[in-house]
């Protein structure tokens, strides 16, 4: 039982302990634990120095008191001095020696040998009179030697330890003081780690149910804006986009199985036909030529599909180069001329001369072909009346804009999006030929180029800009 | 008018499709040979005195492009009609740069495919001789310089346009051109004008030299394309 419910709490300790924020927690706490050591240190080791200071200034202005009494009354004057003040409380260090190592006067019992002998200052343990300096816990005083004329000398001292008390004092309260920061900011550490581990969990466990194709489902947002929610609201974002490309793609393959459903099975009966028993030779060939074509049709829209995945995919782009636009334009409108005239319909041209493009002539005359030839198919008048297609070609500050209008039934707004799509064949539009690639074939080769493809309209009738960026500035 | 049987050779290394071509050039009454990769299709070009070589473009030990580069660099002229399954405008322009001739993107219609071998072929033959100044056929006249064409003593009035379809189809008189071949060497578009433009075009021209002849020499040739010439099939 042990075993079986051991792995998960360990788990998840072992994962709090991995997260980045206790991590971060901890590099932040050590951090915070040197700097601050430093910083007492630096504070103690200051007034360490100042309490020194203070120490030796008292011992000089002793010194240089005692000096005085000696000067003015001798060494007489000076025992006295140095008895009384000895008595009294707080009282420094005194010792006076006679040249020849004799004791005059002064608290200090015993110094260690051979001190007196060399002036200038130490730092000695101390036993005042009646006190064995040896003791388990000797004081420490700072003391000076000075020598008098006539070969006395005069040992003045104070007391130390007030400096090593003090610095026992910082160092527990510095100790104390960063038990409590560290433990505090351990446990601070854990609180944050496990509410971001929480939240951090709930957008894994959203992406994984996500990976398990619940596209619908969105990662939590906490909504206070931070780098979390940020997080979340970009990969919601992104769920959106992959969502809609998903949605546009089983729509292609939905309309891909329906539309080509449609020429495979018109192919299969004409099969059909010219297999049937009594079929004569000349039957089998019209059924066989009947094959033939529809094949070549699939094969045109496979050719299509394939061309705009490779432009999506951004390909073709090496092929650009400067072309005369103005050129491409008239040629494609001569070339759709002929068949204007020929179905009862009236192209027209307002083509600026001169207007070269740094581009694929190809696919921009693909393009081009494909506008003239849905304008031509589908702008037919309402009324009946014979179809108006005008193919202009204007010059733009920044901007090579190609249009196709007619004076069709044009296109209501909220469909113009579909007419773009793969496959996105209008319902008016079924009963002609046609497979609907057309301009969406537009659309990628607009977005090759960095243009755009915009469907307006024509009141009546339906405009098709084909803008493609290298306007007046570029051309040359 | 006959054509002479030409000498082709098939580097294609997908041998259904390879032996689908031998035998569907053969059918025509020309000598196909095959080779199933690079290296060995560049030993039996360079020795093999060939009319046309059909190249697939990915092929193993040697890729068609390199091929061709290395055939190019020994002055190797004969024509090079490049097969490709990747069949877009870029992989085209690759193709003529690396020295192809002409450029077929899969699939392809084998009407098509032997409608410009047979070109490049005789673009080669008549490569030796100087381009006439006058072609005809039949009673059928154009003269490149003057510009004017005549049918019998009936001069015929044409559109520019209209001309150089005309001097396209004579100069390849008597063999089949595409819809393609049309589109691209009368227009120079390489793309698919989705609806068949170009029947409109023929179908003017023709109007305009054939109508009210006894003999119509503009023919469709149904699945392949049109040919001008003077005796019917």
């Amino acid at each position: 039982m042990a075993l079986a419910s051991a792995p998960a709490p360990a788990s998840t300790r072992s994962r709090l302990f991995r997260s980045t924020a206790f991590r971060l927690t901890l590099l932040y706490m050590g951090v915070f634990a040197v700097f601050a050591t430093a910083a007492l240190g630096y504070v103690a080791w200051n007034a360490r120095r100042l309490i020194e200071a203070q120490i030796r200034q008292t011992i000089d202005a002793e010194i240089t008191g005692l000096a005085e009494q000696f000067r003015q009354g001798g060494i007489r004057r000076l025992v006295l001095s140095i008895e009384q003040r000895a008595r009294g409380p707080g009282a420094s260090l005194y010792l006076l020696m006679t040249p020849f190592g004799e004791r005059l006067a002064g608290n200090v019992e015993q110094v260690p040998p051979g001190l007196l002998d060399q002036g200038g200052e130490n730092e000695i343990p101390f036993a005042r009179s009646g006190e064995d300096y040896q003791g388990a816990r000797p004081t420490i005083a700072i003391v000076r030697v000075y020598m008098l004329p006539a070969g006395f000398r005069l040992l003045v001292g104070r007391d130390a330890s007030e400096r090593d008390r003090m610095r026992e004092v910082v160092r527990r309260a510095g100790g104390i003081a960063l038990a409590v920061v560290l433990t505090l900011g351990i446990l601070g550490g854990f609180v944050i780690a496990r509410r971001i581990l929480k939240r951090v969990d709930a957008m894994s466990a959203t992406t994984l149910s996500i990976m398990e194709s619940d596209l619908k489902s969105r990662l939590p947002v906490a909504g206070n804006g931070d780098e979390l929610d940020r997080l979340a609201i970009n990969l919601n974002t992104m769920l959106d986009r992959i969502a809609v490309l998903m949605g546009g793609l089983r729509q292609v393959s939905d309309n891909i199985a329906h539309d080509l459903k449609t020429p495979l099975t018109r192919l299969r009966n004409r099969a059909d036909e010219a297999l049937r028993p009594n079929a004569g030779p000349e039957d089998m060939r019209r059924a066989l030529e009947g094959v033939t074509d529809d094949a070549d049709n699939l094969i045109r829209v496979f050719n299509a599909l394939l061309m705009i995945a490779r432009l999506e995919a951004g390909q073709a782009r090496e092929t650009m180069a400067p072309f005369d636009a103005s050129a491409l334009a008239s040629g494609v409108a001569e070339l759709y001329e002929a068949l204007a005239e020929e179905a009862g319909a009236e192209l027209s041209c307002e083509i600026e001369a001169g207007v070269s493009l740094l581009g694929s002539r190809e696919l921009i005359g693909q393009a081009l072909s494909n506008m003239l030839d849905n304008a031509l198919k589908y702008g037919q008048p309402a009324d009946g009346s014979p179809a108006r297609v005008t193919l202009s070609l204007h010059r733009s500050l920044d901007e090579v804009i190609f249009a196709v209008a007619d004076r069709g039934i044009g296109i209501p707004q909220e469909q113009r999006a579909k007419a773009v799509e793969r496959f996105g064949r209008l319902d008016a539009s079924r009963s002609k030929p046609g497979f609907g690639l057309g301009l969406s074939l537009c659309n990628a080769v607009a977005r090759i180029h960095g243009g755009r493809l915009e469907l307006q309209d024509n009141a009546p009738g339906l405009k098709v800009f084909l803008a493609v960026p290298g306007g007046a500035d570029r051309a040359g | 008018m006959i054509l002479e049987a030409m000498r082709l050779l098939i580097i294609e290394d997908d041998s259904d499709s390879a032996a689908y071509l031998v035998k569907a050039f053969r059918e025509e009454g020309h000598v196909a040979d095959h080779a199933a990769d690079g290296l060995n299709g560049y030993a039996m070009a360079e020795g093999g005195g060939y009319d046309v070589l059909v190249v697939d473009r990915m092929l193993p030990r040697m890729d068609g492009l390199s091929l061709i580069r290395s055939l190019r660099e020994q002055n190797d002229t004969t024509p090079v009609l490049i097969l490709s399954a990747l069949g877009q405008v870029d992989d085209r322009v690759k193709g003529l740069r690396a020295g192809g001739d002409d450029y077929l993107p899969k699939p392809y219609a084998f009407s098509e495919l032997l409608a410009r071998v047979e070109v490049l072929s005789r673009r080669r033959a008549a490569a030796a001789s100087a381009e006439p100044t006058l072609y005809r056929v039949a009673d059928l006249e154009l003269d490149r310089l003057a510009r004017r064409v005549t049918r019998g003593a009936e001069e015929i009035a044409l559109q520019p346009r209209e001309f150089r379809l005309l001097e396209y189809l004579m100069r390849n008189a008597g063999q089949v051109v595409t819809r393609t071949m049309l589109l691209e060497n009368v227009w120079d578009y390489h793309f698919d004008p989705q609806t068949n433009v170009i029947d409109v075009h023929i179908s003017r021209l023709r109007s305009k030299i054939d109508k009210g002849q006894a003999m119509p020499l503009l023919q469709t040739v149904r699945g392949a394309g049109y040919a001008l010439r003077a005796e019917q099939r």
